[in-house]
């Protein structure tokens, strides 16, 4: 069993974002990261595949040289090896995708795992282009995979408390939702091993012109007054009541 | 050229695409057309990007515009790729400005917005996200039926839904929902105390229940419970916009979160600017104190 695991470096959670001078990207001076959310659980996924069916499991991200944090990251929590996709640029899915794409091509991969969507782009559609790309099958917001020689049993997460079993052969694109396993913590052993573990460096070619640019990123206008009640949390609270009994009257 | 708008049969947000397409298509200057496969076809996302393209390449529309469903998140992105195209996901808003189209999309859930142009020759691709293009009374465009068009690798079976729910929140007349800003398993009782003063249920936002602190029954969200309590408190949730369509209908929203500018401050009525460990004691005593 070999298996991909595509994590994207986002900027952390909470982190105070502004729109660079240029007004095309979020400031990044003073941003901290991390792998993105869904990712993880793709990641853990893998790993725990991996235990049942042996192999090998193999992270990729494409992104700038502080990537690597990332991926020695992923090292550190058990993947065997690593590819970095190294650019400096702001990239539409298309774009990724035809790097990771490349980059993946020679692995002859079983099974490839990406996030269901990014925090910071947000377009939920990487691992869906990816596949197409390699002509894999693929399913999204998947909540459970099964495997069993060379067909692969899904469950995809549908609206309204719905989900859908879904079978397919292998290789195969999924991408994962959040929560359909419990993370594992990198342990020292763990860390101290991935010191040692490959990565290897990829310049991809140069992308195609984007069909979807981004021409400005900018704060939301606020279009709703919420009546915010600040100060001590005291006075606050006692405001907030005062509102909900006589006002909205929901008390 | 046309806009063309994929209908997703059955699906609440038909109205909504209809209502994007038909705005896309007045400021383009081109006719309204719309597709669907009847709900009676199975779908897989091999057979519906198959039936679309062969649509697509025969009338050539300058835009294809979806509803941003789990559906069409499925599917959408490989009939894009076929053309080399981008799937301009979730948008909430567009203009035409010097000739192409131009979308508003949210950043980092919801935290900033981005303009993302469609350049080039269409078709372009777009979904629009849940509220954004609320649905209207007019005439609806010709709609033209598809089937699916080849094998699918995918076989899938019947959709089915976990054992029922132990707690049905849509009934709850107040609810105390919990995000990520409780930080701690251990620190849930700071919520339930509320809960338990306002005689509300507890809710919480995806993470948590992700994480196992409260059970997934209590999640509300595109994935969860849709609930419309009288009274809703969002406690230390950002407000993304999966859990917003869980809970936007609610009759009155308080926000409590350290973030003046969490996107939650957009659908409240009332806000607490602070740190929940503070405020949301001081709250308990002065629910208490009201009631008493
Ligand atoms: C397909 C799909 C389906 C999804 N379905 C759902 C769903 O059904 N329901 C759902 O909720 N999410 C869902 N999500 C996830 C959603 O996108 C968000 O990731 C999630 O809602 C974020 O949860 P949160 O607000 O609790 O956490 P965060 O976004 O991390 O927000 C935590 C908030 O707490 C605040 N905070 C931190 N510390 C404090 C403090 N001490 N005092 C006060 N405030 C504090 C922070 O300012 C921040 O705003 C889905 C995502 C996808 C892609
Ligand atoms: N630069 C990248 N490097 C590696 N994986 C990526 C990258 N960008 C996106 N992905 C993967 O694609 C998923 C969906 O991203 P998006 O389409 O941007 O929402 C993410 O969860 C990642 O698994």
């Amino acid at each position: 069993m070999k298996i991909i695991v595509a994590i994207k470096q986002v900027p952390q959670r909470d982190s105070s974002l502004r729109p660079a001078a240029s007004g095309l990207w979020v400031d990044e001076a003073n941003l901290g990261y991390e792998i993105n959310e869904p990712d993880a659980y793709a990641l853990e996924e893998a790993l725990q595949l991996r235990e049942k069916h042996g192999g090998e499991v193999i992270v990729v991200c494409a992104g700038p040289e502080r990537a690597q944090q990332s991926i020695r990251e992923a090292l550190a929590k058990g993947a065997d090896r690593g590819i970095h996709v190294e650019t400096d640029a702001v990239l539409d899915t298309l774009q990724t995708a035809t790097m990771l794409a490349d980059a993946l091509r020679d692995e002859t991969a079983d099974l490839i795992l990406t996030g269901l969507q990014s925090d910071d782009l947000g377009y939920g559609q990487t691992g869906v282009v990816l596949a197409e790309l390699l002509d894999f099958p693929s399913s999204t917001i998947i909540m459970q995979v099964e495997i069993d020689v060379d067909t692969l049993r899904v469950r995809r997460e549908l609206e309204d408390g719905w989900f859908q079993n879904i079978e397919m052969p292998l290789p195969a694109v999924l991408t994962i939702q959040s929560g359909l396993n419990k993370l594992r913590y990198a342990t020292l052993m763990g860390i101290k091993k991935a010191k040692s573990k490959e990565i290897r460096v990829v310049q991809p070619a140069a992308p195609a012109a984007s069909t979807a640019v981004i021409e400005k990123v900018y704060a939301p206008q606020k279009s709703k007054q919420a009546q915010i009640f600040t100060g001590d949390a005291k006075t606050a609270a006692t405001q907030l009541v005062e509102k909900l009994k006589f006002e909205a009257r929901v008390l | 050229m046309s806009v063309l708008v994929v209908l997703e049969a059955g699906h609440r947000m038909a109205g909504e695409a209809l209502t994007a397409g038909r705005q896309f298509a007045a400021a383009l200057g081109v006719p309204l057309t719309a597709a669907t496969i009847p709900a009676d076809l199975t779908y897989t996302a091999d057979g519906f990007t198959a039936a679309y393209e062969a649509h697509a390449r025969a009338t050539n529309p300058a835009l294809v515009v979806f509803a941003h469903t789990y559906q069409t998140r499925d599917w959408a992105p490989k009939l894009a790729t076929r053309f080399r195209k981008v799937l301009i996901s979730d948008v909430i808003a567009a203009r035409v400005d010097s000739g192409s189209p131009v979308f508003v999309r949210q950043l980092f859930q919801g935290k900033l917005n981005s303009d993302v142009r469609a350049t080039g020759d269409g078709p372009h691709f777009v979904s629009v996200q849940a509220g954004a293009f609320p649905p209207v009374e007019a005439e609806a465009p010709e709609t033209i039926s598809l089937t699916p068009a080849v094998e699918p690798r995918q076989n899938p079976e019947k959709p089915f839904r976990e054992s029922t729910r132990a707690v049905d929140l849509t009934a709850a007349p107040v609810i105390v929902s919990v995000g990520r800003g409780i930080k701690d398993e251990g620190n849930i009782p700071v919520v339930q105390k509320l809960a338990d003063a306002l005689g509300a249920e507890l809710a919480a936002s995806r993470p948590i229940c992700d994480a196992g602190w409260l059970p997934m029954e209590r999640q509300v969200g595109s994935s969860g419970q849709t609930v419309t309590p009288k009274l809703y408190l969002a406690v230390g949730i950002s407000g993304a916009i999966q859990h917003l369509v869980g809970m936007k209908g609610s009759k009155t929203i308080v926000a409590i979160n350290q973030d003046p500018n969490a996107p939650i401050f957009e659908v409240a009525d009332y806000g607490i600017v602070g740190d929940l460990f503070e405020v949301v004691p001081a709250l308990v005593e002065a629910v208490q104190r009201a009631k008493s």
